[in-house]
């Protein structure tokens, strides 16, 4: 069965070249302006000249989930960074220290995760303006939770552990042992954890923006296109389709990456 | 001594997000009652509105002013609406537990008789088919599930008609029928998630001593699977229905705006859009309340099912 | 305990009956009125590498008998008793050779057909009775299955009866035990209302592979005594299976010595208990601690068994064996005769080994 992890790991690393590639290309180019509208060639059905179609105002759909693709990895990207170094400070105080701090932090960490995941974006997005940047950092602390665990119970598991005592013992800093000894043990489950944050963050985000308090003009995004879809559902389904795949389809590379890598772990231990 | 921890553990917690859901309307950048009416209200119109809002005089005791009034079940009026929050939040309620509810179920409908067999069926080509679907499944979001639902259901196949919610009280049918859809979009992920773990632990438990022990009296397959595998594998996925819950919740603010059905998530849309910070507030305060409370209360029937806990 | 000295007694001066009975091998395809299993050269695979884990058993279980299987962990005692069962796991399977109960194979028969017999004219109780238990089901639910199931007894017979079979194990309050779950019930307990599932149906053949080792002594003699009673009233025969030679001496009719997946020596009681010939039984009877031997060292056979990979063309035992001759490393010796029912699997002649210290 290990086969099966692995490749379960290798199709997801391809999924996320694939749209990697595709946000780093956007970068540079895309086959029509994002922003450009052709009133007259407007919801033209996917084509030689439009391969995904234009939207209701003649934007080519293929530029700008292209261009959409840039935005979710780059939210992803910076959220996951924050849930990373705020869930990494809060785990390891909580694991390293243990008793009372603990308790509170981790109490805390409950009473985030008591917000069912996009409720707390949008109350942060309520009390600042939407935008990238707020909606980044809210779906960022949505995160936190899932780090501060995986890595307080890392640091439970390895405080204890002989190499950590025998450490301490010979006169290591506090600094030390965190960083040579106890890191090394939790770095993998910290990267699964990345993935599938990762993966949760780029479906907030669609989710937010579909609402109208993510992402805003002239930014594009996925969940965007879909809420300005709806209303040409009927005449236009190709124009809700191409958005809605990619979402999907990043959602799975990143999935399957975290779900191939825990398989991985789990064997070896 | 352990429900004793617990209770505290659960105070504690409802204690936080009183704190958080108190003071993240208290960082709104400048006073929130001129950002409400905007630069050229006056200034009786600005300390009349934080009044209204209860934000005048030191912040501690504004906490404990709404605090005490949350406790009586007194989640101040809204702005925009000028009524009690609580009486429109139950306005609301119906809609959005009900869809929850039909989504709860869905998901369990599907996913237990799914999970099952994929676990039977480890290794071959049905649980490879399974894995793979509910992997799909986890990647949809739930709104575009809906999308894609009424394209298909809505608008080309006519099953159902779309944006015309039934109120219970008028045509119950018809009202069941409105919901079946955003019920299923939501039900998808959640169906995946069950999927999932009800096969991790099925083939977990298949690999203990007791399984050996049933078989050994000659139990057929379907027997030792349904009878003593099911009831110990189920025994986890309670918990993950409880945190299903929490999600559905979540997910039917979102798909409620999909269907344009008038639920929590309509309201909270709304609320959000008129800055309505004392009704936003309460919305947000008695989700994460049902949660944590839901979550309280799974662990409980998951200590109740476990004999092994249950009978110390 | 008068019952518990009784069977000792009994264990040590078998009745002649039960001696005349088994005092010979039985040949391959022979069958006889009391025989009632008969493995003969069995052997059982590992899937994917088709080496076997066991071969060549030979081995029969007569009515009322009691036969005892001894062996390190790993010889292949369990895999033997799991085969006749039909439980191996899925990463093993029946080679060669054959299974007979009653005189129907076992190795033919379809899953279904051997479902039906077990439970029914074979059952099994296992080494850890704290897990071999469903957790969350009453031992009521757990004991009345099998009797709904094979004797197509109806609610209140099936309870009725089970309540006689826990009182027969020696349990008290057989009521109340029925309605409570096993963590409620202490080791011996579980162990009892095993055996009390496993006999309920009254099955011809009982497997009870280690049955007492992880019980404490004052527990796995009381065990022991409950199988011993339920032969006596029974007739059921008993494949006891146990790496401790002293409760296999106090309880079996007969025995047979595994090694690395062979039999290497097998005979009635006294004669493997009187005269052992293989130096690995020598060795076995060696290790158990005597009180007359009080403060010497114990004696352990050195070195260890060979993995799966490691079994060469010769003697499983001569990397052990303190006799090894040339010959022990290129053939393998045959299981032969000693006189009576006594098999030995060795080249050295038995009068060598008559200078060895048992």
């Amino acid at each position: 069965m290990e086969s099966k992890s692995t490749l379960t790991m290798r199709l997801g690393l391809a999924i996320i070249a694939l749209l990697g590639t595709m946000a780093a290309v956007s970068l540079l180019y895309v086959p029509y302006d994002v922003n450009e509208m052709n009133i007259a060639g407007r919801l033209q059905s996917p084509g030689a000249l439009h391969w995904f179609g234009t939207d209701n105002f003649g934007r080519d759909i293929f530029s700008r989930v292209m261009e959409a693709s840039k935005t979710a990895f780059l939210v992803g990207a910076v959220a996951v960074t924050i849930g990373l170094v705020a869930g990494f400070i809060i785990g390891a105080t909580a694991g390293y220290l243990g008793g009372w701090t603990d308790e509170v932090l981790m109490r805390m960490i409950d009473a985030l995760l008591a917000f069912p995941g996009i409720l707390l974006a949008l109350i942060l997005v309520t009390v600042f303006e939407p935008n990238l940047f707020q909606t980044m950092i809210a779906i960022g602390v949505l995160s936190v939770p899932n780090f501060a665990r995986v890595i307080r119970s890392g640091f439970f598991q390895y405080k204890e552990a002989e190499f950590v005592v025998a450490a301490r013992g010979l006169g290591a800093s506090h600094a030390t042992v965190i960083l040579r000894h106890v890191m090394p043990h939790i770095v993998s489950p910290i990267i699964v954890a990345a993935s599938l944050s990762f993966s949760t963050a780029i479906l907030v985000e669609a989710a937010l923006s579909y609402l109208g308090l993510g992402v805003q003009p002239p930014d594009p995004s996925w969940g965007r296109m879909l809420s300005e879809s709806q209303s040409y559902i009927g005449k236009a389904p190709w124009f809700a389709l191409a958005p809605g795949v990619f979402i999907a389809l990043t959602v799975l590379g990143f999935n399957l990456l975290g779900d191939g890598l825990r398989d991985l772990r789990d064997k070896k231990t | 001594m352990y429900w004793a921890r617990k209770s505290f553990t659960l105070l504690l917690t409802l204690a936080f997000v009183l704190l958080l859901t108190f003071f993240a309307f208290r960082i709104i950048p400048g006073n929130p009652a001129s950002a409400i009416l905007g630069m050229e209200a006056s200034q009786e119109q600005i300390s009349e509105l934080e009044q209204k809002l209860g934000i005048e005089g030191p912040l501690h005791l504004q906490f404990f002013r709404w605090a005490g009034g949350v406790i009586q079940l007194d989640f101040g009026h809204s702005i925009r609406f000028s009524e009690p929050v609580l009486s429109l939040i139950a306005s609301r309620l119906p809609v959005t537990l009900s869809l929850a509810a039909m989504s709860l179920a869905i998901t369990l409908l599907v996913a237990l008789p799914l999970g099952i067999a994929a676990a039977r069926a480890r290794g071959r080509f049905a649980d490879l088919f399974i894995s793979l679907t509910s992997q799909l499944g986890l990647a949809i979001p739930s709104f575009w599930m809906g999308i894609v639902l009424i394209l298909v259901f809505g608008l080309t196949l006519k099953w159902f008609t779309v944006s015309t919610f039934v109120p219970w009280s008028e045509n119950a049918w018809l009202a069941l029928k409105s919901l079946t859809l955003p019920a299923i979009a939501l039900a998808v992920p959640q169906i995946a998630i069950v999927v999932r773990y009800l096969r991790t632990t099925m083939l977990e438990q298949m690999n203990e001593d007791y399984v050996r022990t049933a078989k050994s009296k000659g139990l057929s397959n379907a027997n030792v699977y349904y009878k003593h595998v099911l009831r110990n594998a189920l025994i986890p996925v309670v918990t993950v229905v409880g945190i299903n819950f929490g999600e559905i919740l979540a997910g039917s603010l979102v798909i409620e705006g999909v269907f344009t059905l008038p639920g929590m998530g309509r309201l909270l849309m709304t609320a959000i859009g008129n800055r309505d910070y004392p009704l936003v507030q309460g919305m947000v305060l008695l989700i994460a309340f049902t949660v944590i409370i839901i979550n309280f209360v799974v662990d409980l029937s998951y200590r109740w099912l476990d004999p092994k806990i249950r009978l110390k | 305990m008068p019952l518990l000295t009784d069977w000792v007694k009994k264990a040590i001066e078998p009745e002649p009956s039960s001696q005349q009975r088994n005092c010979r091998l039985p040949e391959a395809g022979e069958r006889d009125e009391d025989e009632l299993l008969a493995v003969r050269n069995l052997s059982v695979n590992v899937k994917s590498s088709s080496r076997p884990v066991i071969e060549g058993i030979d081995l029969t279980v007569g009515r009322g008998e009691i036969v005892g299987i001894v062996g390190e962990s790993g010889c292949g005692k369990s895999v033997l008793s799991l085969s006749i069962m039909g439980l191996l796991p899925s990463a093993l399977k029946l080679g060669g050779g054959e299974l007979r109960l009653n005189g129907q194979s076992l190795h033919q028969a379809s899953q279904r057909q051997i479902r039906s017999m077990r439970g029914k004219h074979m059952s099994m109780i296992f080494q850890d009775p704290m897990t071999s238990l469903n957790p969350t089901l009453t031992i009521g639910e757990q004991l009345t299955e099998s009797l709904r199931l094979h004797l197509k007894l109806g609610g209140r017979e099936a309870r009725e009866r089970a309540v006689l079979w826990l009182r027969r194990t020696g349990l008290p309050r057989p009521e109340a035990i029925l309605s409570s779950y096993p963590h409620q019930l202490s080791g011996g307990m579980r162990q009892r209302v095993m055996i009390a599932i496993a006999l309920c149906c009254e099955p011809e053949l009982l497997i009870a592979d280690e049955p007492t080792t992880a019980l404490d002594v004052t527990i796995q003699a009381q065990i022991l005594d409950v199988l011993f009673r339920i032969r006596e009233e029974e007739q059921t025969s008993i494949l006891f299976i146990s790496h401790d030679l002293g409760v296999i001496a106090e309880l079996c009719d007969r025995v047979a010595v595994m090694y690395a997946g062979q039999i290497v020596e097998q005979g009635t009681v006294e004669e493997l208990f009187e005269s052992p010939q293989h130096p690995y039984t020598i060795g076995l009877m060696k290790s158990i601690p005597k009180p007359e031997k009080k403060g010497m060292r114990l004696y352990a056979i050195p070195g260890t068994v060979p993995s799966l990979h490691d079994r060469g063309e010769g003697c499983r035992f001569q990397s052990r064996c303190a006799h090894a001759a040339a010959i022990c490393l290129d053939a393998m010796p045959a299981l032969e005769h000693r006189g009576g029912s006594h098999a030995v699997r060795c080249f050295l002649a038995s009068g060598e080994r008559r200078e060895m210290d048992v």
